[in-house]
């Protein structure tokens, strides 16, 4: 929050009593209309038709007060025969403009419906499908919890602004400038006197909101606080547990929770006390005006009629609701702003870059000749339009991956990987051995263009992979990530995550191929088991076993393999690799991981050091050289 | 659930039951202005000539009832945020303390995400609830009642058309909630399991992007997200009755008092003065009844949160300490009697099957086992994680059930295969092992666990800070804090789950020469997936779904073990180079 806070509102702030309010708060607003606006024009336009209607409905049924004391009931207490048919007739006219105002009050509301609806469904589909194009880089620099917060709390705060505080906004505008004008109409001098009352509300109010909005915006951050510390604790609760560390976690708690209670003490306390101070305040100025107007008519001094006060009065009461309304609304405002600030946030963030225009496309073999084809032949080519003019060339899709003095670090800073070369030809499996943190994951992250490298090149089947398309060029290989992610949907679903369009038996025989159809059948519903929470009720080793299968029935031509097998036993990792090589024949397979088991049949086995290939060859090669890769493996 | 929840109330009882009054007296304040006015006009202006001197009285009693009211109003406000505020805070501290009570297999039953919408969103629709309950439910009942009976007084013929509002309109209500709250219930589902796609969209955006299923993903989330819009939409509409109905009935009892009332007036049944207040009190019931509606909502709405959070608070843990405990456990013996085991919620298929096992203290003992053996499930009845269903897991030669929990964890260290590291210092995650541990101790306890390397060569060193889940540290280097944590315990029993899958195999060698020289007396079981982690231990276990397969040295396995020996080729391959090497090592 900019600004100090106990200074409420500017020169400008008065009029609204505005509470500290983020610089681009303005900004932010004009933003958010225009995009309502853009979708939703017309349903605007016909809303604030509506509201006018509704509300000048409801100020000419104010105005009869007036016209059913002083024209019709003190007129006939005076005459001899009191006639009723032209009270009778006012009623029913009266009574037809109230049931314009209650159809008009209802189309708003139902509009609004749709309007609230409609462009929150729009902001979630805009922000998810923003989310799914950035880079990878965006979720390694942005807590989770931050994320998530704007599909659930930024959303909720921009529903109750858009479908409450709008509507209720403008009809409050439109009562205050009718009932003013009114007012401005029956009696000069009651009317300043209201508008000097409700001066003395605004101030008020703002006075109050701004302590409001201060406690509020400090509740939001201790609420942010307390959940993530929740979330951390219950995330490692069961180390908690092993340790005998509630106490200690407890205390800490209760800190971070007490502090909660302060904060959401008293942003409730001021955002309560509002109603009350407005409210009789309102009373004060009725009373004033009562008063001032009783001795008015008493005296009959500038025309003030006994009906004419009356009326006065029922305006002067309307006149300070919508004020009373308004202000309650400012908390909810602020925070919607709040929240509207960072879902354009997210949706200002830069994409993924794709300049690539090489694609990946099934081809077949005529002489030759590699032509591009429908069906899927087993046989890809890229399709290199290039962008001198020559004519479209077919490169077949071999897997052959190049690494020309590559350097990369995740920030500019600092690199972690230095003048890596590396090689490996068509049907080769290759190996990346090498201690924690020595690069291993990030060279594979570089091939598949997760990130971006600083220097060098890296060439796959002779093409620079900046010039193919990202989706192609992640098309053409299939990757079992470190960490394995499940998605909630069945076994065979979450299988066929690799191809979409893949048969059920196509998946059972992938399945077969990872080994896990033995475990899948033994699940409750075998394939059509829903998975939950990341597949929770797996153990590790079978998570990896799904991750494989889901990569198999790819049937990539290039297979990155990140310790895919860490927590799988050996003996099913035999029988998991046996597949997979058999799967694999004639591409290209690179495969991570610490366990010698797991590697040690590859071609070629590259040992990484602080970001630099130290040793390359095959198994029987790097033992002789009794180098890193000897000390390793056998643990010396 | 309602008694769980107000047991919490605790120290803002007095909070919880000021605001009801105050919000009662402002009522009355309210109530009483009207009359007020009344009689301002009916005898201070109407009279002849106007009486200025009753004016003026009637305007400073309206002045002190308007001061009054503005005072409960205030307090009211004030005691209503504090009750509410301080339920909440109870409430997510009741249910913390009792979290941290539970039992692993307690903390199976809620997932991980459930335990934390039950302490977040949950705790904040009961909060807010309970704030409507106490202020709005004396409010608008009293308000409604006291204008009820101001207008009844005023006149009776006139006000029963009130009744008649009333009677209308909480039925138009009645139906609206109804229709409503069909919807919103589906609606609060779909919407949970919204965000849940979210969550695992963004946890799991490597394998989306990896599999360039962006587009599916678009796809799958804008029909979700189209069904919830639908859904909320379909509940909106029918709340969209709200207001039309209100105005229905105000502008109904409007005409229709003005009708009868200008008659009444001709007739001098009724002043107009009298009218007038009628009019008013209009308002009021009818807001107030509205209001109780909006309560109702809210209220129903936050029963399905109230019932979550009463669950977990009521929750007891299946596992409780014995009534006179042990403290202390003699050594690092082990031993199980015939132990039959399964978890609760897994249908009670049985995991592991009739275990008979004894390790003397001081061993060394690997386990190994394939994929789903049950090796975990094993181990974690030794710090008494689970109890058995049938037969006896004996630590230091006392069932583990005799002991007290903490006293017993404190002596059986775990490292477990999903470990956590936590946000804060390099030290202050090892302290966790020991609270009081120095500098010196938490040193040697990385040198020995093979930390120190990776330490040393940080910024901060034992200072550096661990992001939130230990983020900032590779895998193998939170295997290693992870094990540094659970030595500075100087436990009786060390288990090792699999904790050093992400070491590297020099590493790993290092830090079991280094438990064989430092801490021989420690009981130390290795379960791993790597041959080398564990053929030097004193003796392996081998685990086959849930029974022991074999139990003995490597060279007795070798000789009589299959599955040992099938894990042991598949590891080494028969390479002769290897092997070679193997010896020398």
């Amino acid at each position: 929050m900019a600004g100090n806070p106990n200074k409420v509102g500017g020169p400008m702030g008065k009029a609204m009593g505005k509470p500290p309010k983020n610089k681009n708060a303005g900004k932010v607003f004009k933003r958010l209309m225009a995009y309502i606006l853009k979708s939703y024009k017309f349903h605007l336009i016909f809303v604030a038709i509506c509201i006018l209607i509704s509300v000048l409905a409801s100020v000419q049924g104010t105005m009869f007060m007036q016209t059913l004391i002083d024209d019709f009931i003190v007129p006939l207490v005076k005459s001899e025969n009191p006639d009723f048919s032209d009270l009778l007739r006012e009623i029913i006219r009266v009574g037809s403009i109230y049931a314009i105002g209650i159809l008009a009050t209802y189309t708003y509301n139902r509009v609004m419906v749709n309007v609230t609806q409609g462009t929150l469904h729009k902001f979630r589909n805009d922000m998810f499908t923003k989310m799914e194009s950035l880079p990878i880089k965006y979720f390694d620099t942005n807590p989770h919890g931050d994320i998530m917060s704007m599909y659930t709390n930024d959303t909720d705060t921009l529903r109750q602004m858009i479908s409450q505080s709008m509507p209720q906004i403008f009809s409050s505008a439109i009562t205050v400038i009718s009932i003013l004008s009114c007012m401005i109409m029956l009696n000069i001098p009651l009317t300043l006197l209201t508008l000097v009352m409700v001066g003395i509300m605004l101030t008020a109010a703002g006075k109050v909101a701004g302590q409001s909005s201060k406690h509020f915006v400090a509740q939001q951050k201790e609420i942010g606080s307390v959940n993530g510390y929740i979330e951390e604790m219950m995330e490692g609760q069961k180390v908690v547990k092993v340790f005998c560390h509630e106490e200690e976690s407890i205390e800490k708690f209760n800190e971070l929770n007490d502090k909660l209670f302060h904060s959401a003490d008293n942003a409730n306390k001021f955002a309560n006390i509002l109603g009350p101070i407005n409210g009789q305040l309102g009373h004060m100025s009725y009373l004033l005006c009562a008063v001032f107007g009783g001795i008015m008519a008493v005296n009959g001094f500038a025309g003030l009629t006994l009906g004419g006060l009356a009326s006065f009065l029922t305006f002067n009461k309307s006149f300070n609701m919508p004020i009373n309304q308004v202000s309650q609304q400012l908390n909810a405002i602020v925070m919607a702003m709040a929240g509207a600030e960072r879902i354009f946030k997210l949706l200002d963030e830069t994409p993924e870059v794709d300049d690539g225009y090489v694609t990946l496309v099934n081809a077949k073999r005529e002489g030759d000749k590699l032509v591009p084809c429908k069906e899927r032949t087993g046989i890809w080519a890229w399709e290199h339009k290039h962008q001198n003019g020559d004519p479209t060339t077919y490169v077949e899709l071999k897997g052959d991956v190049v690494f020309d003095d590559v350097d990369f670090g995740y920030t500019d800073e600092k690199i972690v990987l230095h003048n890596v070369d590396l090689y490996a030809t068509p049907g080769q499996k290759i190996a990346f051995v090498g201690s924690t943190g020595a690069g291993k994951t990030t060279i594979t992250n570089l091939i598949n263009r997760f990130y971006d490298i600083q220097d060098g090149k890296i060439r796959y089947d002779g093409i620079n992979i900046n010039k193919i398309k990202k989706a192609d060029l992640r098309r053409s290989l299939g990757i079992v990530l470190q960490d394995t992610h499940l998605f909630t949907m069945s076994v065979k679903d979450n299988i066929r995550y690799g191809r979409l369009d893949a048969t059920d038996e196509e998946v059972i025989a992938a399945a077969k191929l990872a080994n896990a159809d033995g475990f899948i059948r033994r699940l409750p519903e075998g394939y059509d088991t829903i998975l939950t929470g990341d597949g929770a009720n797996l153990s590790q080793g079978q998570r990896q076993l799904l991750a494989i299968a889901r990569a198999a029935i790819a049937d990539p031509p290039v297979l990155i393999l990140d310790e895919a097998t860490s927590s799988i036993d050996t003996r099913t990792e035999k029988l998991v690799q046996d597949g997979m090589d058999k799967l694999m024949a004639g591409r290209t397979t690179f495969v991570i991981a610490h366990r010698l088991s797991t590697i040690k049949n590859s071609d070629c086995i590259m040992v990484l050091e602080q970001g630099r290939i130290i040793e390359r060859g095959n198994h029987d090669q790097l033992m002789e050289e009794k180098g890193k890769y000897y000390q390793l493996s056998t643990g010396k | 659930m309602v008694k769980t929840l107000l047991a919490q109330v605790k120290e803002f009882k007095k909070s919880s039951i000021l605001t009801p009054l105050f919000m009662l007296l402002e009522v009355v304040m309210e109530t009483f202005i009207p009359l007020l006015m009344a009689s301002i006009i009916d005898n201070g202006i109407q009279v002849e000539g106007g009486n200025i001197r009753h004016i003026c009285k009637m305007g400073v009693f309206m002045i002190l009832a308007a001061a009054i009211g503005l005072y409960a109003g205030v307090m009211g406000g004030k005691y209503g945020a504090n009750a509410s505020a301080g339920l909440a805070r109870n409430l997510r501290k009741a249910m913390f303390e009792n979290i941290q009570n539970f039992s692993f297999s307690n903390i199976d039953k809620y997932s991980t995400p459930g335990l934390i919408t039950r302490l977040t969103t949950d705790v904040t629709n009961v909060q807010n609830a309970y704030q409507m309950i106490l202020r709005m439910c004396s409010r608008s009942p009293a308000s409604l009642i006291c204008a009820m009976v101001m207008a009844f007084s005023i006149n009776t013929k006139l006000a029963s058309i009130y009744l008649v509002a009333v009677i209308v309109l909480s039925s138009i209500l009645a139906l609206i909630i109804r229709g409503a709250m069909k919807h919103f219930s589906i609606g609060f589902k779909q919407y949970d399991n919204l965000n849940g796609s979210v969550q695992e969209n963004v946890s799991a955006i490597r394998v989306v992007k990896a599999y360039v299923r962006e587009d599916y993903e678009n796809e799958k989330f804008q029909k979700a997200s189209a069904t919830v819009a639908n859904i909320f939409s379909k509940a909106e509409a029918v709340l969209a009755f709200n207001a039309p109905a209100m105005q229905f009935t105000v502008y109904g009892c409007i005409l229709g008092i003005s009708w009868i009332g200008a008659k009444m007036v001709v007739g001098s049944e009724l002043t107009t003065g009298e009218l007038m207040s009628l009019l008013t009190y209009c308002m009021n019931i009818l807001m107030s009844l509205m209001m109780l509606s909006m309560v109702f909502v809210m209220v129903s709405m936050s029963i399905a949160s109230g019932k979550r959070i009463a669950e977990v608070i009521n929750e007891t843990s299946d596992l409780q300490n014995p009534e006179h405990p042990t403290y202390e456990v003699a050594n690092g013996s082990i031993e199980f009697k015939n132990v039959d085991f399964s978890y609760q919620n897994n249908g009670g298929e049985a995991v592991l099957k009739n275990i008979n096992l004894s390790i003397k203290a001081g061993e060394t003992i690997g386990i190994i086992g394939g994929t789903g053996s049950a090796k975990t499930s094993l181990v974690n009845l030794i710090s008494r994680l689970y109890d058995v269903q049938k037969g006896q897991v004996l630590v230091g030669g006392k069932d583990v059930r005799e002991y007290d929990m903490e006293a017993l964890r404190n002596q059986v260290a775990v490292v477990l295969q999903k470990n956590t590291l936590f946000s804060g210092t390099i030290l202050e995650n090892l302290r966790w092992g020991n609270k009081t541990a120095s500098e010196e101790e938490c040193q040697h306890a990385c040198k020995l666990a093979c930390a120190d390397e990776f330490i040393e060569k940080m910024p901060a060193k034992y200072n550096t800070y661990i992001e939130q889940g230990g983020s900032n540290v590779s895998g193998g280097q939170r295997q290693r804090l992870c094990i540094a944590r659970a030595l500075l315990k100087n436990p009786k029993v060390l288990i090792l789950d699999d904790s050093t899958s992400a070491v590297d195999m020099a590493t790993d060698a290092k830090i079991r020469k280094a438990f064989a020289e430092e801490i021989p007396n420690t009981t130390k079981l290795i379960i791993a997936q790597r041959i080398s982690s564990v053929q030097n231990a004193d003796r392996i276990l081998v685990m086959n779904e849930g029974e022991i397969a074999g139990f003995g040295t490597h060279e007795e396995l070798l000789n009589s073990n299959e599955i040992y020996r099938e894990v042991y080729e598949s590891q080494t391959g028969g390479s002769g180079d290897f092997d070679e090497g193997k010896e020398e090592a």
